[in-house]
């Protein structure tokens, strides 16, 4: 039987206990546990006169109720700003209750631990808060004319600023390089705050026995969990255990980390000697978790009269809400990203990250790529316009060829490594995609139209990530890594690559992720880089285990080792395999026993006479049992790629916007499962349209978010998401044991900028700014 | 103290018993008094479709419905959608079609889609989609689920 099974559409392990109401999610744990629930801040700015919590000490079923005061120090400072970066001169980050002003609505001011989250809730609602209000800062220019200030200690309102420049080949700076150019554009582009919105939020459950914590999270990175909370509770940390369990979804909210609750209902857990459990609810999602996007981008660029860029100044105004627990990820992201998979004369960006009285920015699917790739591909059609010339025609002047590779952008990526593109190849993915969506036939029509959008995204950033194999007795083979899953099908994916490597039927493998009492040393899960980073470190650790089963068979077999091979779990002399050894019982004969439990393990007993006499049953240099461990820890990044094209519809009248075709051209290296892959791109381009149109976080000038629900974020449902038509080229990563690439964030980068030049066309206006809704679009057509 | 009611629900064709107060919600009396898991809460707002069950055969919105409402009344969950030869239509077809990533909005879809296709045995790409217009999913982009509607139409009218 063949064991190939890399590359194959393997039905997802997940699904039979998904489909059964089997899964075991945060809020399904612990059914006895306390129930806490939050009183979050009404206001958006607000300095803590005072907390009376007296009416709500006579709620029957009341366990606990905590204010900052309460807290222990380690507890009670300001979360940790988890990624540095010498830009962020100014870096906040919120206690896990607040102390004296809040920043934001939503921000957490008191824990209520409860019976049950009725009466927890009953408390909340009882407990009075004395707010001073005070005048928020509530948009993004607002927050870059400083006036008023989010921290009393961050002039200006100014968390980053960062300027990156690539000079041209030629030495010329962007500004001369514009200068210089037969035609230059300025203008300006907006993006509107959204959100991950999992449909599961967060959640968090702790027990505690008085020697261990086990904590179980809906979390992106349960061992960083797990060194926060142990630095926090200053447990030691083999003490502390952290479980992800099934996750309902993530898309870069669940990587932020220790949140309040992650830290308060362990902690909680600890002093009352009870379980504790918090499940956040949609209300505490919109204002308490985190979102994405919003960003104002002022663009100078300068090309020939082929539409070749000579050069390109970016300013960006990036809104990082109240806190910075993620650093400067998001706008270093954009800023970079914003090139895309072209040569760019020369080039200078410039970020200034502003501190605003509304929920904290992090990453959200795309991390930033969204942003940057729309203005490089609004760009694009711009510079098309102005020359009269096919949109297509000036990207294709500008690409990067396949025989450019690697290829050197010259800046500094989001991991503080070079921006150097692996491999790809852009001018055939980009036949490719006019041919899947019929672009030169295309008939245009008004209220008809056609866009496209180009994208190069980093994956599989480092550090590292680790893989742990083992073979049992009974020939099961237990995978386990690291980092987390919120639906990416890892069980399948890495469970094929270990069959694959192995040579076992997959049948026989299990994996377990985001578990640290089965592997503790993990980054997480974000940034396409699960398949690329685990996957590779599996797949090391496989090949480990197989030398030492070929090894240890070998003498069993009285064969040379390089002789031997694994077939359906069996191992073999090569082109004989009637002298067969099964890998359970390599297993049994890899681990010297004293004592026997079936009659497999008595092979390996003492008196069994497998051991040589005269040496020590374990070999110098050699450890019992037939398993092993993998490091994967790239020198950089991989760089995937895509472009996709849309066909919309807009109506004259109402000016509703229809997407009619939608065409997805998609390089993600190798593929471990294709099916998996497609389904990756089907959401992210389902939540890239819900950015595009639907989309938005309205904040009024108080701070108020006046759609904090599902009835007013408008998500799209199946009648808003067109067919998804995809078409895959495999240009293999040269960096990596596998030549894969991620392909989970994929999907959701180009969306925006595919709609913006699909309703352009359709409409002859400028479209500048998304989300784009029927009303948008009725205004900019009253406005031309 | 809030006054507490005995009501008798019949769960996946079980009588159940359950003492709850009068505010309790559905989702929670299934999921926290009889242990039912797999009946999951997305909003609680009656929006996001995912803690969809079905009544007497009907999907209605568990976070929407007082348990004390429905006191001696029929109920499936997703933990009752499976016959005793297996994954029912709806399930196996959701699993080859690759309809799931993260599962948490599934059950509600597989109580939406079982009584979808009792109502209409064929429905037509436009139907199915209207037909799961109430239920959000944020992983999938309904290219999958779509499909997974029409192989369950395959698959059940194989079976009859």
């Amino acid at each position: 039987m063949s064991t190939r099974l890399f590359g194959e559409a393997v039905p997802r392990r997940e699904d039979p206990r998904l489909l059964t109401g089997q899964g075991r999610y945060l809020d399904d744990l612990g059914p006895g546990a306390l129930a806490a629930a939050f009183v979050r801040s009404p206001h958006a700015h607000a300095r803590i006169r005072d907390i009376d919590v007296s009416a709500a000490l006579d709620v029957e079923g009341l366990v606990a109720v905590y204010t900052w005061e309460d807290l222990p120090e380690r507890v009670g400072r300001p979360l940790p700003l988890l990624i540095p970066h010498p830009a962020l001169t100014h870096g906040r980050t919120a206690r896990p209750l607040a102390r004296d002003v809040v920043r934001h609505v939503g921000e957490p001011v008191v824990m209520v631990v409860a019976a049950d989250r009725y009466l927890a809730e009953d408390a909340c609602a009882l407990i009075e808060v004395d707010y001073e209000v005070l005048e928020p800062v509530a948009g993004l220019e607002e927050a870059a004319r400083g006036a008023r200030l989010v921290h009393d200690d961050v002039p200006g309102n100014v968390g980053a600023h960062l300027v990156q420049e690539v000079p041209s080949a030629a030495g010329r700076s962007a500004g001369e390089a514009i200068d210089a150019a037969p035609h230059t554009l300025s203008f300006r582009l907006d993006i509107e705050r959204s959100a991950s919105m999992p449909l599961e939020g967060r959640g968090v459950y702790a027990r505690w026995d008085g020697a261990d914590l086990r904590v179980y999270s809906s979390t992106q990175t349960s061992t960083s969990v797990r060194m926060a909370v142990a630095a926090a509770l200053e447990l030691p940390l083999p003490r502390v255990e952290v479980i992800a369990p099934d996750v309902g979804g993530g898309f870069g909210v669940k990587i932020v980390h220790p949140w309040p609750e992650e830290l308060l209902v362990p902690w909680a857990a600890m002093l009352l000697g009870r379980e504790v459990k918090w499940a956040e609810d949609r209300r505490e999602h919109f204002v308490a978790a985190a979102h994405e996007r919003g960003q104002v981008h002022r663009v100078r660029v300068g090309f020939d009269d082929d539409g070749r860029v000579l050069g390109l100044d970016v300013s960006i105004l990036h809104d990082h809400g109240a806190y910075t627990p993620y650093g400067i990820i998001v706008p270093i992201v954009t800023s970079t990203q914003l090139l895309g998979p072209y040569k760019i004369g020369a080039y200078r960006v410039e970020f200034t990250a502003v501190y605003t009285n509304t929920v904290q920015v992090t990453p959200y699917r795309g991390a930033g790529r969204p942003q940057g790739v729309f203005c490089m591909e609004r760009t694009m059609d711009k510079i098309a316009r102005h020359l009269g010339k096919d949109r297509t025609e000036v990207r294709a002047a500008n690409l990067i060829q396949p025989d450019e590779f690697p290829y050197d952008q010259g800046m500094t990526f989001q991991d503080g490594r070079p921006l150097v593109y692996d491999s790809g190849d852009y001018p055939e993915m980009l036949r490719l995609v006019k041919e899947l969506i019929g672009w030169d036939s295309f008939e245009r029509a008004p209220g008809r139209g056609i866009g496209i959008g180009c994208y190069v995204e980093g994956t599989g950033v480092g550090p590292y990530e680790g893989g742990h194999v083992q073979i049992t007795s009974d020939g099961r083979v237990h995978v386990s890594t690291g980092l987390t899953s919120q639906g990416q099908g890892h069980e399948t994916v890495f469970a094929q690559i270990a069959a694959t490597e192995l040579g076992v039927p997959i049948e026989r493998v299990s994996v377990v992720t985001g578990d640290t009492r089965r592997f503790g040393y993990a980054v997480g899960t974000f940034a396409s880089r699960a398949a690329v980073m685990s996957g590779n470190a599996i797949a090391l650790a496989c090949a480990e285990v197989r030398r030492k089963a070929l090894r240890v068979a070998a003498a069993a077999l009285e064969a040379d080792p390089a002789d031997l091979t694994v077939t359906d779990g069996l191992v073999h002399v090569v082109g004989a395999p009637s002298a067969s050894i099964p890998l359970g019982t390599v297993a049994v004969l890899a681990n010297p026993l004293r004592y026997a439990f079936d009659e497999e393990t008595a092979r390996a007993t003492q008196f069994a006479g497998v051991a040589a006499p005269d040496r020590p049953p374990v070999a110098p240099g050699e450890e019992p049992g037939l398993e092993g461990r993998g490091y994967y820890s790239p020198i950089r990044s991989t760089f995937a790629a895509g472009m996709h094209a849309a066909v919309v519809e807009t109506d004259p009248e109402t000016a509703e916007i229809k997407i009619v075709r939608y065409a997805v051209v998609h390089d993600c290296g190798r593929l471990i499962n294709p099916m998996i892959v497609e389904g990756q791109i089907h959401g992210g381009v389902a939540q890239g349209i819900g950015g595009a149109l639907y989309e938005r976080m309205a904040y009024d000038a108080d701070g108020q978010l006046l759609n904090a629900s599902f009835m007013d974020f408008l998500m799209p449902y199946a009648t808003e998401i067109p067919a998804v038509e995809t078409g895959h080229l495999e240009t293999p990563s040269p960096l990596n044991p596998l030549g894969i690439k991620g392909a989970g964030e994929a999907g959701v980068i180009p969306v925006s900028a595919v709609i913006a030049s699909a309703v352009e066309d359709a409409e002859g206006v400028n479209i500048d700014r998304m989300p784009l809704s029927p009303s948008d679009l009725f205004h900019l057509r009253e406005g031309a | 103290m809030t006054a507490e009611h005995e009501i008798t629900l019949v769960v996946n064709g079980a009588a159940r018993r359950a003492r709850v107060p009068g505010r309790r919600l559905l989702s929670d009396c299934l999921r926290h008094d009889l242990g039912l898991t797999g009946t999951h809460v997305g909003c609680e707002h009656g929006v996001c479709g995912c803690c969809t069950v079905l009544l007497d055969g009907e999907p209605v919105r568990s976070c929407l419905t007082l348990a004390v409402t429905v006191d001696g009344r029929e109920i499936t969950t997703v933990e009752g959608l499976a016959g005793p030869g297996g994954l029912s239509p709806v399930q196996r077809a959701f699993a080859e079609c690759h309809a799931l990533q993260c599962g948490f909005c599934t059950p509600g879809f597989l109580c939406t889609v079982t009584a979808l296709l009792r109502e209409r045995p064929a429905p037509t790409d436009e139907e199915i989609r209207e037909g799961i217009s109430g239920n959000l999913c944020r992983c999938t982009g309904y290219q999958n689920i779509v499909k997974a509607v029409h192989r369950a139409a395959e698959l059940l009218a194989e079976e009859s």
